[in-house]
């Protein structure tokens, strides 16, 4: 049983590194401003999600895993709408979505 | 593993840091300044340095941060590249960093347990502490008790920084803003058409707040202390400033208040050190505040951690609302 | 390894230089007080790799563990002073650039001389 939870924690790991990977390097190599932003706020949400969830695991039955609990809750809270704000300030100061030659202005 | 770790993150600085230098653009080299704060944070708490870590994260990654992007919206935002002199200073400067690189051969290696700083004052303060001061974070009470006049000065400072800083930006230019004036900027009326940040903002804020508070009074208990608290508080009010206006804000915790908290809670540190005095003891000797000397000790951290705390966080609301509220040329 | 024990001590090095050269070399006084701010955290990291002990934990004395080897405590003490007068002294610094940008209109420390010169 014991070691069944150390895998799956480190199932969960893994998973999680992965995600944090593919959305760095989306957010290097992906063409404009809001693709590239839909890349990075992967992090944010699904990696958080997964790294949390598996230390959680290791952390067993103890204070430590309700703390952790209590970060994955905040985390979850302020990035999406962190990505949301940069996107709608995006939007408002005229970066228009698309591909466009138009609009890759300041990037 | 620990030594891989700790190798990667020192890595992420120097690019990082180099990164800022060669960067033109001012906005790009203060967020960048924040990733580093952030990175210097992760490498403290490597190398056990928790309290050190908490409070560069709230106040380097924090409070600096905010502070550059209120000096920026008041200059520029590029910076002009100079090609005079480059490769002279280029020069000195690799030269010098090969002469530190040579000496770092003397010093001892990571974690060596016989290098002389670890051989006389600190076994002392590690081993006295739970019988003279009772506390288990050592770090708060050598910080409080056995170098509190250190502590005093470091409070001065911050005091005499959020003087001169109100001296400079709170002339006739930007003092009087009315508070409905519709030809101001949007910056006076906060993020008022962004419903989502606003919104969970609010969530926000009372839990920020909160945890402000407890890490002033666990300070004693584990990584803690009037420092990081009172960067943490600031920063929850700072942004509630940023959601709801500065307006708004000056209206919920008004410019007396703030000058109040500042003096509070510095004249609370020199208030504790006199009565020491009056009590019979030294200038800051906490042993004579109640009958028992550990009580004692234990009641005089507690009280200036909270004087420290109060001038922390109102000290750095004031610098943020003098930068907030200047006009911009 | 002896050579990854001393890596601590090398970044320190890289990252003071490079902070120096941004003081030196940039023209904008931003950029500068940037660079300055950078160059403090250079030293910070030298202090706190000083306090590891091989082993150690936090300096926090749990009750009923007796052997516990512990970090050494006194740099932390010291840079959690020199973190606090680090930001005091950005602060007066940004609000200083501030009024020479509204005095002369520009940051840019070889347009401020050319100004100071020639009037």
């Amino acid at each position: 049983m014991d070691s069944a939870i150390d895998v799956l924690s480190w199932i969960l790991l893994t998973l999680g590194g992965a995600f944090v990977f593919v959305g760095g390097l989306g957010a290097l190599r992906l063409p404009n401003f809001y693709t590239r932003m839909h890349a990075a706020s992967l992090t944010d949400s699904m990696a958080s999600i997964l790294i949390l969830l598996g230390i959680m695991l290791q952390a067993g039955w103890s204070l430590a895993a309700i703390k952790l609990l209590a970060i994955l809750a905040f985390l979850l809270l302020t990035g999406p709408t962190a990505s949301y704000a940069l996107a709608n300030s995006a939007l408002l100061s005229g970066l228009k979505p698309g591909n466009s030659p138009a609009d890759s202005t300041e990037n | 593993m620990v030594i891989l770790f700790a190798v990667f993150l020192l890595t992420l600085l120097v690019l990082t840091a180099v990164a800022i230098v060669r960067t033109e653009n001012l906005f790009v080299a203060v967020m960048l300044t924040g990733i580093f704060s952030l990175l210097m944070a992760a490498n403290f708490f490597v190398l056990d340095a928790a309290d050190v870590a908490l409070t560069e994260a709230a106040i380097g990654a924090g409070i600096t941060t905010v502070l550059f992007l209120g000096a920026l919206a008041l200059t520029a935002e590029h910076e002009k590249s100079v090609s005079a002199g480059r490769w002279l200073s280029m020069g000195v400067v690799v030269v010098t960093t090969l002469i530190l690189v040579y000496a770092t051969f003397d010093k001892p290696r990571l974690g060596d347990p016989e290098a002389p700083v670890h051989l006389h004052v600190a076994p002392w303060y590690l081993e006295e502490t739970p019988e003279l001061i009772g506390i288990p974070n050592v770090v708060t009470a050598i910080l409080g008790s056995f170098r509190g006049y250190d502590t005093l000065g470091e409070l001065f400072v911050i005091f005499t920084a959020c003087i001169g800083v109100l001296f400079l930006l709170s002339g006739p230019r930007g003092q009087h803003l009315p508070p409905d004036d519709m030809a101001l900027s949007s910056t006076a009326h906060g993020l008022r058409h962004h419903l989502i940040p606003k919104v969970v903002g609010r969530l926000l804020i009372p839990f920020i707040v909160l945890f402000g508070f407890y890490v002033q009074f666990h300070g004693e208990y584990g990584p803690g202390g009037g420092f990081q608290a009172g960067a943490i508080v600031a920063a929850g009010i700072i942004l509630y400033a940023l959601l709801e206006g500065e307006a708004q804000a000056l209206k919920a915790v008004p410019r007396s208040v703030l000058m109040g908290m500042v003096i509070g809670g510095a004249m609370l540190y020199g208030a504790v050190g006199i009565a020491g005095i009056a009590l019979g003891g030294n200038f800051l000797d906490y042993s004579v505040l109640a009958d028992n000397p550990v009580k004692g000790q234990q009641f005089g951290i507690l009280v200036i951690e909270l004087g420290v705390g109060i001038t922390v966080c109102g000290a750095l609301l004031s610098i943020f609302h003098a930068f907030a509220a200047r006009e911009p040329v | 390894m002896e050579l990854f024990g001393l890596y601590n001590y090398w970044a320190f090095a890289v990252v003071l230089m490079t902070g120096f050269y941004a003081v030196i070399t940039k023209g904008n006084l931003i950029k500068k007080l940037i660079g300055l701010s950078i160059f403090q955290s250079a030293v910070f990291l030298l202090y706190i790799t000083m306090d590891k002990v091989d082993g150690g934990t936090a300096p926090i004395v749990q009750k009923g563990v007796t052997d516990q080897v512990f970090s050494n405590p006194l740099p932390q003490v010291l840079i959690l002073t020199a973190i606090v007068v680090g930001i005091s002294t950005t602060a007066l610094g940004l609000a200083i650039v501030v009024r020479i940008k509204e005095s002369y209109g520009t940051i840019e420390e070889h347009e401020i001389q050319n100004l100071d010169h020639y009037s």
